[in-house]
C-alpha cells in the first residue's frame, strides 16, 4: 500500500466528524459514508499512468470518473443473485430451508436482500418477482396473495434504504405479475423499481396496459426490449439498478464513466478529438477498469469468502464490467462550437447526430478491441453503458440523452433522434418521458409507441404522469414529497432523495418537456 | 397532381380513434357550430391580407396577390388566426395526397393508423380515397371524423379504404340541429344507420351544451340506436369554452362534472357497451 499526505489524512477527519454532525442524514446513511471516507485513505490499486489527472479534476474538467467505488473495492459494483436456487435449495449460511409455500417465499427473500452487498450497501436486484412468486401464490386467492404482495413491497420500500434496487416482470403474462403490478399501483413507493421485459410475440396487450396503467400511478415499471436484450446478452439477462443489462447469477465488477463534455473541452476540433483527445482517455479509462477488476478478484477475497459465492448464488464467470458514459449532446455541441457551427446542435440537426453516432462508433470499436480481464461472460469486452448522471454533475447530459430544455417539440422527432444510440448499450439506457394524462387518457396510444419504439431499435423506455408523486429522476425513482422534506432540512429515509434534490437543483429533471 | 388544403398534421394524437394515430386536418367546413373550438377551419382565405404585417415570425407574405404561408418559419403564436374576420386560417399547407402520405410515413411503425379531420375532410372525397390508398398499402388503419354531412352512401370507393367513421351527432331533432349549427341533420342521421348497418361506424360523439338543445333527449336516442352495435363507442364530450367565438361563449356554459357522469350512467342503462367522456 501506497503511502498518503498527512494533510489528506487530516481533511478527511474533518470529512468525518461533519458526518457524525450532519443534521440531514440518518444514521445509516453516516455509517456509509464513514466508511467511503476510510476507504478513500487507502491507495492499493496498480493505477495507469495519466489517470490522476484526468480523475482528480474540478468538475468542469474531470473526463474520467468512478462514482464512489472506493479505492479498495471490497465487493463487485452490482451483484445479481440466482433468487430461484435460493429459494429452492435455501442457504446453509443464512440457516435457511427451502421455501414451501408463499409466506416462506417472501420471508426468505426478505431476508437475503439484506445480505447482498452493491456499491450503496443495499441489493440492486430484487428479483424477476413474478416468476420467484408465481409457483406459490397456486393455493392463495387472490385477495390474501394482492395483501401479503404489499406488505413485501412495503417492507422492501421501508428497509432497503436506496432505490438503486430493481424488480423484473414479464415477458410473459403471469398471474403474479398482475397481482405485483396492482399492489405496485396501490403502494406507489420508489423501492422496488419495477422493469416489464416486453416482446410483443410474447407479452399480451392486456398485460403491456395494465404495465402502462400502472406506470403512469406510480411511474413503474419500465419497458425493456426483451428481443434486443436477449440478442445482445442472452435469455438469461436482467434489468438492475438504474437500467442496467447484466447476466442473471453474475453481475458487474464496476463502473467508470467518461465524461464526455469535458474530454471534448480539451481537444482543437473534431479531427483532434476522434484521432487523439478521445483514445487517449478511452485507453486509460479502460485500464483504471482492468485494475479495479483484478483487484476484486485477485486480492478483495469476495468471490472465495462471500457466502453468495461459495452457494453458487453467484459465479464469478458471470460477472462482467460497465464501461460508462455520459455528456455524448454535451461533447457534439462543444465541437460544433470548436468548428465555428454554434447554431448546429445535438438532437436538432443530423450533421450533429451523425458526429454522435461516429463517436459512438469510435468508444464501441475501442471496446471490443480491448481485453477485458475476467469478462468471458461477456465474450472478453466490457458492455457499454449510457450513465444517468450523479447529483453533483452539472452542465452533464445524461448517457446520450438530448438534454433537458432542447428536446424536440415532437416526441416522434425526439424519438428518431434516441434511435441511433440505444443500440450501443447492452449494459443499459434509456429515455424518460413525463406523460400529461389528462390529455393521454387512451393507454393504447403509449403501447403503440412501445411497439414502435422497439421496431425502431430502442432499447428501455420510462415514462410517468406529469402530476405523479412518485417520478424518475435519471434511472431511480424518488418523491417529490420526500425532496420537499429534505429541502426543508428534514431526515429523510432513502439515501436516494439526496440525489433526486440534487437532480432537481442541478440536472433541471423537473423540467422535462411534458408529451 | 391536385392540391387541398391541410390546416395541420399531428403526428402523435392519442384523441382521434384508438391507440397512436397521425391526424390529418384539413380546411373548411360547411356546419357553422356555435361551440366550434377551431372556428378558423371552417373558410378558406380570402388573400385579404390582414394577417400579413402582424406575423411576429415573417412566415406570411403576398405574392401575386395571394397569402402565402412558410411553415418552417412558423412560431405557431395564433395571431393570424386572431387577426382574421372570415374564420379562416392562411396556414395551409396545400398538398397532394402523396405529399401528405409522406408526412405520415415518418410516424411509421410508431403509429397504427391515421385520422383524417377538418374542418370538413369530406369535402374532399378524392385526397382521402387517394390518401387512404396509400395508407392501406402501407399497413396502416384509416379513420374519418366528420360531421355526416357527407353522403357516404354514394362513395362506396371510400369505404373500402376507409375502416370506420366518428360521426359527430350534435342533436337529434331537426329543430334542434338548426339551433345548433344551421344545417338540417337528415344526412347525419341516414348516414348514423348506414355506417352502423356496414360496420364502418368507428365511434358516435355529441357536445354537451346545456341548454342550447334537448341533451338528454338526444343522448337517449343514439343510444337507443347504437346498442345493437356493439363496437360502437359513443363519446360524450364536454363542452369547453376555449377557442369558441367570444359573441356564442358568452351565451353557453360548460355541463357540470355530476352531470356528465349522468349521461353516461343513461347510456350504459340503455346498453351502449362503451361510454367515453372526454
Amino acid at each position: 500500500m501506497r503511502d498518503i499526505s498527512m494533510d489528506r489524512v487530516n481533511s478527511t477527519r474533518d470529512q468525518m466528524l461533519e458526518t457524525v454532525k450532519s443534521p440531514t442524514l440518518t444514521h445509516e446513511q453516516k455509517v456509509a459514508t464513514m466508511a467511503n471516507l476510510a476507504d478513500s485513505l487507502l491507495e492499493v490499486l496498480d493505477l495507469p499512468e495519466g489517470l490522476d489527472e484526468l480523475l482528480n479534476a474540478p468538475i468542469d474538467k474531470q473526463c474520467i470518473c468512478d462514482l464512489s467505488e472506493g479505492h479498495a473495492p471490497l465487493r463487485p459494483r452490482y451483484i445479481i443473485p440466482d433468487y430461484e436456487k435460493f429459494l429452492r435449495e435455501g442457504s446453509s449460511f443464512l440457516r435457511l430451508e427451502p421455501a414451501h409455500d408463499l409466506l416462506e417465499a417472501m420471508n426468505n427473500l426478505l431476508i437475503i436482500y439484506k445480505n447482498v452487498p452493491s456499491v450503496t450497501n443495499f441489493p440492486v436486484y430484487v428479483g424477476a418477482l413474478d416468476k420467484l412468486l408465481d409457483p406459490y401464490m397456486k393455493d392463495v386467492d387472490d385477495e390474501t396473495a394482492l395483501k401479503l404482495t404489499k406488505m413485501f413491497l412495503i417492507h422492501m420500500d421501508r428497509t432497503i434504504l436506496d432505490s438503486f434496487c430493481h424488480s423484473n416482470i414479464g415477458p410473459e403474462a403471469t398471474r403474479a405479475g398482475r397481482i405485483i403490478m396492482k399492489a405496485v399501483a396501490e403502494t406507489c413507493d420508489t423501492v422496488p423499481n419495477v422493469t416489464m421485459k416486453y416482446d410483443p410475440d410474447i407479452t399480451p396487450d392486456d398485460f403491456a396496459i395494465q404495465g402502462i396503467e400502472t406506470t403512469l400511478k406510480s411511474a413503474k415499471p419500465s419497458f425493456a426490449n426483451h428481443k434486443m436484450f436477449v440478442n445482445d446478452l442472452g435469455e438469461d439477462y436482467v434489468i438492475a439498478s438504474c437500467y442496467n443489462g447484466l447476466k442473471y447469477g453474475g453481475g458487474s465488477y464496476t463502473l467508470v464513466r467518461l465524461i464526455l463534455g469535458n474530454i471534448a473541452k480539451r481537444a482543437k476540433n473534431i479531427e483532434d478529438f476522434k484521432k487523439n483527445v478521445l483514445p487517449y482517455v478511452l485507453d486509460i479509462q479502460a485500464r483504471y477498469m482492468d485494475a479495479r477488476v483484478k483487484f476484486i478478484v485477485e486480492e478483495s477475497g469476495f468471490f472465495e469468502n462471500n457466502f453468495l459465492a461459495k452457494e453458487g448464488l453467484i459465479h464469478r464467470e458471470k460477472f462482467t464490467g460497465m464501461y460508462g458514459l455520459v455528456g455524448l449532446a454535451d461533447a457534439v455541441n462543444i465541437l460544433m462550437e470548436k468548428e465555428g457551427k454554434k447554431g448546429v446542435r445535438f438532437g436538432h440537426s443530423k450533421e450533429a447526430d451523425d458526429l454522435g453516432v461516429e463517436i459512438m462508433d469510435i468508444i464501441n470499436d475501442f471496446n471490443n478491441n480491448h481485453e477485458a480481464p475476467y469478462c468471458e461472460a461477456t465474450g472478453g469486452h466490457y458492455l457499454l453503458h449510457a450513465q444517468v448522471g450523479i447529483a453533483s454533475d452539472i452542465d452533464v447530459t445524461p448517457g446520450t440523452r438530448i438534454p433537458i430544455g432542447e428536446e424536440p417539440d415532437e416526441m416522434i422527432d425526439h424519438l428518431r433522434v434516441l434511435s441511433r444510440f440505444h443500440k450501443y448499450f447492452p449494459a443499459g439506457t434509456g429515455d424518460i418521458f413525463p406523460i400529461d394524462t389528462t390529455v393521454h387518457k387512451n393507454t393504447d396510444y403509449l403501447l403503440d409507441i412501445i411497439k414502435g419504439a422497439f421496431k425502431d431499435g430502442l432499447r428501455y423506455l420510462s415514462f410517468y404522469a406529469s402530476d405523479s408523486d412518485v417520478i424518475r429522476i435519471t434511472g431511480y425513482l424518488v418523491k417529490k414529497s420526500e425532496i420537499e422534506k429534505l429541502e426543508n432540512g428534514e431526515n429523510v429515509m432513502q439515501d436516494t432523495t439526496a440525489l433526486g434534490m440534487g437532480a432537481k437543483h442541478n440536472g433541471h429533471i423537473l423540467e422535462r418537456k411534458v408529451r | 397532381m391536385e392540391r387541398y388544403p391541410v390546416n395541420k398534421i399531428i403526428p402523435f394524437s392519442s384523441v382521434d380513434g384508438p391507440g397512436n394515430r397521425t391526424a390529418v386536418f384539413l380546411q373548411g367546413c360547411n356546419f357553422d357550430c356555435r361551440y366550434c373550438h377551431n372556428p378558423e377551419t371552417r373558410k378558406l382565405c380570402t388573400d385579404c391580407g390582414d394577417c400579413v404585417p402582424k406575423c411576429p415570425a415573417k412566415a406570411l407574405s403576398i405574392e401575386d396577390g395571394k397569402v402565402v404561408f412558410d411553415y418552417r418559419k412558423c412560431v405557431a403564436c395564433d395571431t393570424c388566426i386572431k387577426t382574421c374576420t372570415h374564420d379562416a386560417s392562411p396556414r395551409i399547407r396545400w398538398m397532394t395526397p402523396e405529399e401528405t402520405f409522406e408526412e405520415i410515413k415518418k410516424q411509421v411503425p410508431y403509429i397504427r393508423g391515421v385520422t383524417t379531420s377538418g374542418g370538413e375532410c369530406t369535402f374532399y372525397p378524392d385526397f382521402l380515397r387517394e390518401l387512404f390508398t396509400l395508407c392501406k398499402n402501407a399497413g396502416l388503419g384509416t379513420l374519418i371524423d366528420s360531421n355526416g354531412s357527407y353522403d357516404f352512401s354514394k362513395d362506396p370507393g371510400l369505404l373500402k379504404v376507409c375502416d370506420g367513421v366518428m360521426l359527430d351527432v350534435k342533436s337529434w331533432t331537426k329543430e334542434d340541429h338548426a339551433k345548433v349549427v344551421d344545417f338540417s341533420n337528415e344526412m347525419v342521421l341516414k348516414n348514423l344507420k348506414f355506417l352502423a348497418e356496414r360496420h364502418k361506424l368507428y365511434e358516435v360523439r355529441t357536445v354537451v351544451v346545456p341548454g342550447l338543445f334537448d341533451v338528454e333527449g338526444t343522448i337517449s336516442r343514439v343510444s337507443e340506436y347504437i346498442k345493437d352495435f356493439p363496437e360502437v363507442r359513443y363519446k360524450i364530450i364536454t363542452y369547453r369554452p376555449m377557442g369558441v367565438r367570444e359573441k356564442y361563449a358568452k351565451e353557453m356554459n360548460p355541463p357540470k362534472k355530476d352531470y356528465m357522469n349522468q349521461l353516461k350512467i343513461k347510456a350504459e342503462s340503455i346498453g351502449v357497451k362503451t361510454v367515453v367522456l372526454v
